[in-house]
């Protein structure tokens, strides 16, 4: 009978779960060659289309779409009426007006900010060796020439069912309410929505930000509409006219403009997502109708605490979840093993190729952070890998949510937008709802082949990795 | 002939991933379903214990209530810059659930050739447990 000895592993002599700046030490197996170069943050790697500032502190998306708009709007607009309406204010009604505009003012940029420049909830993607541990359990019957069966997972939340997907980018079931953004090509928790106008997405760490940006918004757009309506009207006082107070004050005829246009649009999207806040759904939910019961069937959210309250202060205040992709951690020392083990399509060779490395490989590599083991590595032409989900840029109708079970009560703020837009106005949100997560979508790559690009059959995909 | 780096380190036979339990909603919550691959080597009950006070950690951190109602208002009063600067419950929390996990591996799964990982490394999607190769299959040769 074997007696099964285990040799005690000091937890201090295995290289630290935890990324530490120094890299451990290269045994005399190090085949690769040492590195002369310094010791990478994760940021460096990453494998999501997002772009980063200040080593790794500040992240954005890939376009930062209209941010530079929005900014160059609200800016403009306040330092006209700085400049226009506050003296004749200040002489003629109360010093209170600029000191409040301008609290508003550093409000709006300082929340706008955040929500541009935060992590919305980005979750990182699995590791080789989670992805192969994933496929062993799904049960994949048929031949390679067939599409692999849809891979969903059932839950029951509260008494709901909720349908889990896999997300084929990131080689994981997407937790309930994330979703993967094509823009970004990351899967976010409790995705709302990809802003254009703020160019990030809008989850889990920063919608607190955005909504306190567009309420704040529109507090501001609302005041100054007021006040240079107001600074018009006492100008044109006296039989003068409109046409000679607007030729006194040519900058408050653009502010009028700009407001006027922007203030029922920003309105309707604060009121909007207030209802939203208060019945802790997510934009993509309501546009998708997942719990308004269109078919008949007896749904309701089941994330919702049922008390308005409760909703609004679990969304607004609850506690502030930290960024899971650790931005600013180091790599371990070699991701050539890593970048290896990727490559090799097979998730079962994957896995083999990890176990015959030398042992050193080994244990750094069971550290390995997962953004490393499933990035594209650097910029090398990775067809198979970067294949099955890239979406097209899918550019659905962005004034109107095009996915089926859309209620009415939706609807109208969209369409207050598609004036809005049709303007020059502060900002409508988009909604861009999520089309990838309706399964897996055409692939980009030329390796795929014609036939499966239409029709978004990964199966074709899969079988040249298989 | 083993190479000389095996005798100081062991080498990866592999791994289990113990998955998320979303049956209580998107809280950060760990499936006590304990792994069969793990049975050779750790006793059910103590496996279910770590992860059961993994998920009561991680509920502390994600709770609703008074405190973080607090922390959350006062947070939006001054444009949530005190983010910057404050510390977060849940920070606190994830740095009490490193050092636990440190302890249980010092304590039980390194003297059973096992290694516990962080979730937070692993993006909250897994506990994963490595399982080091039995070393008297080696030496046995």
């Amino acid at each position: 009978m074997k007696n099964c000895e285990y040799q005690q592993i000091d937890p201090q002599a295995l290289p630290p779960a935890t990324p530490n700046p120094p890299p451990p030490p290269r045994g005399p197996h190090g085949d690769r060659g040492e590195e002369p170069t310094a010791p990478r943050r994760k940021w460096q790697v990453f494998p999501g289309k997002n772009r980063f500032y200040c080593d790794g502190r500040i992240i954005v998306a890939r376009q930062s779409g209209v941010l530079p708009l929005t900014l160059g709007l609200i800016i403009v607009t306040c330092g006209l009426f700085f400049i226009f309406d506050c003296p004749f204010l200040v002489k003629h009604l109360t010093s209170c007006i600029p000191v409040i505009g301008g609290l508003l003012f550093v409000f709006v940029v300082i929340t706008l900010l955040q929500t541009s420049l935060t992590d919305p909830g980005i979750l990182p993607r699995a590791t080789p060796d989670e992805a192969a541990d994933i496929e062993k359990q799904i049960d994949n019957t048929g031949n390679a020439s067939y599409r692999p069966p849809p891979r969903t997972k059932e839950v029951l939340i509260n008494q709901q069912v909720v349908k889990l997907k896999y997300c084929f980018t990131c080689k994981m079931f997407r937790p309930p309410r994330t979703s993967h953004c094509s823009l970004c090509d990351n899967c976010v928790e409790r995705f709302d929505h990809h802003c254009p106008w703020v160019g990030n997405c809008v989850g889990k760490r920063n919608y607190r930000f955005f909504y306190t940006f567009i309420v704040s918004l529109s507090f501001l757009t609302a005041f100054i509409f007021g006040c240079v309506t107001t600074h018009l009207a006492l100008r044109a006082q006296g039989g003068k006219g409109l046409m000679f107070a607007l030729q006194e004050s040519p900058g408050s005829a653009v502010e009028l403009v700009v407001c006027f246009f922007s203030v029922w649009s920003i309105l309707g999207l604060s009121g909007f997502h207030t209802y939203l806040v208060s019945s802790n759904l997510t934009t993509n939910e309501d546009i998708k109708g997942s719990w308004s019961g269109k078919s008949g069937e007896d749904v309701s959210n089941p994330y919702s605490h049922k008390n308005i309250f409760v909703n609004c202060c679990s969304v607004l205040c609850g506690p502030m979840p930290p960024s899971l992709i650790d931005r600013r951690g180091f790599l371990p020392a070699d991701e050539s093993v890593q970048t290896a083990a990727v490559d090799t399509e097979l998730p079962t060779l994957a896995t083999k190729s990890v176990c015959t490395q030398g042992t050193k490989g080994l244990l750094e590599s069971a550290t390995i952070p997962p953004l490393l083991s499933a990035s594209c590595p650097q910029g090398k032409p990775h067809s198979a890998r970067s294949c099955p989900d890239k979406g097209p840029a899918v550019n659905p109708d962005p004034e109107l949510p095009t996915s089926c079970g859309r209620r009415p009560a939706a609807g109208s703020p969209p369409a207050r937008h598609a004036k809005a837009r049709a303007k020059k106005s502060k900002r409508a949100a988009q909604r861009v709802p999520n089309p990838s997560l309706d399964g897996p979508v055409s692939p980009a790559s030329p390796d795929a082949g014609p036939g499966s690009q239409a029709g978004g059959h990964v199966g074709a995909t899969f079988a040249s990795l298989h | 002939i083993r190479p000389l780096q095996d005798l100081r380190q062991p080498a990866v036979s592999s791994k289990v991933f113990v998955q998320r339990d979303y049956n209580s909603g998107t809280i950060s919550k760990f499936q006590t379903k304990f792994p069969s691959e793990l049975e050779s080597r750790l006793d059910k009950q103590q496996f279910e214990e770590t992860i059961q006070t993994l998920n009561n950690l991680y509920a502390e951190a994600e709770k609703l209530g008074g405190k973080s109602y607090l922390e959350g208002c006062l947070a939006c009063l001054t444009a949530y810059t005190i983010f910057l600067c404050m510390e977060t419950h849940y920070e606190k929390v994830l740095k009490k659930i490193s050092r636990y996990i440190k302890d249980q591996n010092e304590k039980i799964y390194a003297p059973r050739g096992l290694l516990l990982t962080d979730p937070i490394e692993r993006g909250l999607r897994v506990v994963e447990i490595t399982i080091f190769e039995d070393r008297s299959i080696g030496s046995g040769r």
